[in-house]
């Protein structure tokens, strides 16, 4: 979407596939048509799959807001990690102390999760660059330290847990536990999709695109720089709030050890990975952080080598594959995808 | 200008909506069919596990699981049981709750296990106490004595091994109360239900009047010194450590700077000398060892591992030294062997047509009865899943543990008593394993 404010003019292509101009019908296609490929992917999928399935839709929710913060507003954070945090543990209170219900729970994780963005964002918003991530990256590593200070109320390193959610009788009692939790983490994602695509095309995306170019020219223009950059935080964080409640609706757990400093790098590097400031970048982005952990062990695993090693080799495996990858592709994967359309069209209209 | 560009994004966007439908459906056909029991065919049954491979809990325990694996490898080589090999899968969890719910998940749902054995930690394997049981999946042994795997209606397919730290809390306790009368104790503990469960036994026994200072941990800090400041600005004499191995080593390096030089009695789980003094050295860059924990009062409820004398222990070490080499031979390699022993029993008892409720109905009905390298029965019936019903009591001498006085045994709750055991260990038999 950074390519939005100065594209460049490209050959016109042939019209292959039509969706709505106005940006909120456009923007409901595109979440029925997510939601059907999620519907469509959930009935064929294995338990296990669908759990990693809910994995990566929390994950895309917290990276669809991290992207927009970083790639649209030009901040960087390193807190995000503890913004789910507060989302996780402010739905394993409501469900499991005060018995509220889920919906209701997850909403609160929004507002909650907003209400500490704003306070991290104003604070952010006069900083600038690496003290930015600085005071984000305190942020990240104070306060899943206050889950094991009040350890009455939050349970210390052994977390809250809560009931796995029910799942509605009229879906019948065979409906696999996994597949519901699939569904919920998904409809959270696809209202991230309906929000942000709604925002990045409004006056309140340009605003931020011109924040982040140039905050001179943006003040000329009568925008409060300030503002804007803690309303995208702000924003952001009500994603991470959102994805770190529908986390401890899937894991059935809030605990500090979710919400590790290695959380907030790997958020990061995810968007990173995935490209920058894209919601399909987020969707790459979702996609690595549940595969490649995985993908890394088997890969550890085959070959024979000490315990010692084996057991550490996987995150040395995924720490290369971060740093080639960003060798190779610096616009990450979406960046790279684009090109190779771009590639494939321009030698189809040189054929043809 | 925009019009193209928005075609442009709408086929980018239906290709990578086409590409992830294309990556799911392929991941599909990697999930096979499932046979009625998962995890057995006619040659091999499959076990999963979580263990801190990495991480604080790492030094020592990631030896338990390997050591099952050698000790099963030994039996496979006899033929298995019933003609059928046992793996064991090892995921590392870190002591991490959150990758413990993860790593259980593969297993169960994508590994199709037959069972979870000897998951580690009781932070961790709290976390999926209720999905293994709602799921139906026998979880055999937890590495750990907390209280809460002891509830065998509620719980059904989950089973205790070690003993019960309660138990474990009152023994040590009844041990203070005769031979430190008076003098005053402090306690140093990981803030979960492994400390809570030990400490619950000492208050059980030592006077309340005796107890001047309770100090807990969180694991994953390294900093203990406010704890065992607090300790000694209390003036106890005797300190109690409910630790894993990590936190007995930091605590004692602490007491070393802080020059606090308190009678140590440590629970069984924190105090194998081979990995705390092989910590203290490492801590310490060489200046300390395995002095530091000397003259500590202990338990046991396996023969010592360097009581070579012990058929048990001289059958681990030939198995060990063919198996699992790699590993130095200590209290975690025994542990690991005996705890597989213990499966194969079960594994024996529930017969040739293995299903999961055969298993659990197994140690359900005979687990009373068995006996192999512990030192005390075992507390299984239908209703309690508890593990060994007691300890010996023992002492670090020389950089060993040695275990004096005679096992006894006792109930967790409150108030009952403590009655020697006196009934003799069977030799290993040379068939594998037997049963009553």
């Amino acid at each position: 979407m950074s390519a939005h404010a100065h594209a460049p003019a490209r050959p016109p292509a042939r019209r292959r596939l039509r969706l709505p101009r106005a940006t909120l019908a456009r923007t409901l296609a595109l979440v029925l048509l997510g939601a059907l490929v999620l519907l469509l992917a959930s009935e064929g999928l294995s338990s296990y799959q669908n759990l990693q399935l809910a994995d990566g839709c929390y994950y895309f929710a917290v990276l669809a807001g991290l992207t927009v913060l970083t790639g649209l507003s030009g901040q960087i954070s390193l807190g995000h990690g503890a913004l789910m945090a507060v989302g996780a543990y402010t739905v394993a209170l409501l469900v499991g102390n005060e018995h509220w219900p889920l919906v209701a729970a997850i909403v609160a994780a929004v507002l909650v999760s907003s209400a500490v963005g704003v306070l991290v964002g104003a604070a952010g918003s006069r900083l600038r660059g690496p003290y930015l991530a600085g005071a984000t990256l305190a942020f990240a590593i104070g306060l899943p330290a206050l889950a094991e200070k009040y350890s009455s109320t939050f349970g210390g390193a052994n977390g809250l847990t809560i009931d796995p959610p029910a799942v509605p009788s009229w879906l019948g009692a065979s409906f696999p536990l996994e597949r519901w939790e699939a569904w919920i983490a998904g409809i959270g994602a696809l209202v991230v999709v309906f929000v942000m695509n709604n925002l990045v095309r409004s006056g309140i995306g340009r605003s931020f695109r011109a924040v982040r170019d140039d905050e001179i020219a943006a003040s000329l223009c009568g925008l409060h720089v300030g503002r804007w950059q803690t309303l995208a935080f702000v924003i952001s964080a009500a994603c991470a709030g959102l994805a770190g409640g529908l986390l401890a609706v899937v894991l059935q757990l809030a605990a500090p050890g979710s919400f590790q400093l290695g959380l907030s790098l790997s958020l990061l590097t995810a968007i990173a990975l995935g490209g920058l400031g894209s919601q399909i970048g987020a969707i790459w982005g979702a996609a690595v952080l549940v595969l490649l952990p995985g993908w890394s062990e088997d890969l550890a695993h085959s070959f024979s080598l000490s315990q010692k090693v084996s057991a550490n080799l996987p995150l040395a495996i995924y720490g290369v594959v971060l740093i080639v990858a960003m060798l190779a592709w610096p616009t990450g994967i979406q960046g790279a995808l684009r090109r190779i359309v771009a590639i494939a069209r321009r030698s189809s209209a040189r054929g043809g | 200008m925009r019009a193209p560009v928005h075609r442009a994004r709408a086929i980018a966007i239906a290709g990578a909506l086409a590409l992830a439908v294309a990556v799911v459906v392929a991941a599909c056909g990697s999930s096979g069919g499932e046979s009625n029991a998962p995890g057995v065919t006619a040659t091999s049954i499959t076990f999963g596990t979580h263990q801190p491979l990495t991480g604080p809990a790492a030094p020592g325990y990631s030896e338990i699981a390997p050591a099952s694996q050698a000790f099963f490898d030994y039996l496979n080589a006899k033929g298995g049981i019933y003609g059928r090999k046992i793996h064991l899968i090892i995921k590392n969890d870190e002591y991490n709750p959150t990758q413990t719910v993860s790593v259980v998940h593969e297993l169960v749902l994508k590994d199709n296990v037959f069972g979870i054995f000897e998951g580690l930690g009781t932070p961790t394997h709290t976390k999926v106490v209720g999905f293994l049981n709602s799921s139906k999946v026998p979880d055999m042994f937890v590495a750990s004595g907390c209280p809460c795997w002891d509830k065998g209606s509620e719980q059904p397919e989950t089973f205790g091994w070690q003993p019960n730290y309660t138990i474990e809390g009152k023994i040590l306790g009844q041990y203070i109360k005769q031979h430190f009368a008076g003098k005053k104790v402090g306690v140093f503990y990981q803030d979960d239900d492994f400390g809570n469960g030990g400490l619950a036994g000492i208050r059980d026994e030592v006077p309340a009047s005796q107890i001047v200072s309770t100090q807990p941990y969180q694991p994953g800090g390294t900093n203990v010194a406010p704890q065992i400041s607090a300790i000694k600005a209390a003036g106890a004499e005797v300190l109690v450590d409910f630790t894993v191995p990590i936190y007995t080593a930091l605590g004692q390096l602490t007491s070393f700077t802080l020059g606090y030089k308190p009678q140590l009695v440590v629970s069984n789980v924190g105090i194998d000398p081979t990995t705390v003094g092989g910590l203290l050295k490492t801590f310490s860059k060489g200046k300390a060892g395995t002095e530091l924990i000397e003259g500590a009062i202990t338990d046991g409820y396996l023969p010592s591992s360097s009581d070579e004398a012990n058929p048990w222990i001289a059958l681990f070490k030939k198995i060990h030294a063919q198996y699992d080499a790699s590993a130095p031979f200590d209290g975690n390699v025994e542990y690991g062997m005996a705890a597989a022993y213990t499966l194969a029993q079960g594994l024996q008892l529930a017969g040739k047509d293995l299903t999961r409720e055969k298993l659990v109905d197994a140690i359900n009905e005979k687990g009373k009865e068995l006996s192999g390298p512990g030192l005390v029965p075992f507390r299984y019936s239908k209703t309690e899943h508890g593990g060994y019903a007691g300890v010996e009591m023992g002492q670090v001498r020389g950089g060993k543990i040695v275990l004096f006085g005679g096992a006894m045994t006792t109930e967790p709750t409150a108030g009952s008593p403590i009655t020697p055991y006196t009934k003799p260990q069977p030799a290993p038999p040379s068939s594998g394993v037997s049963v009553p």
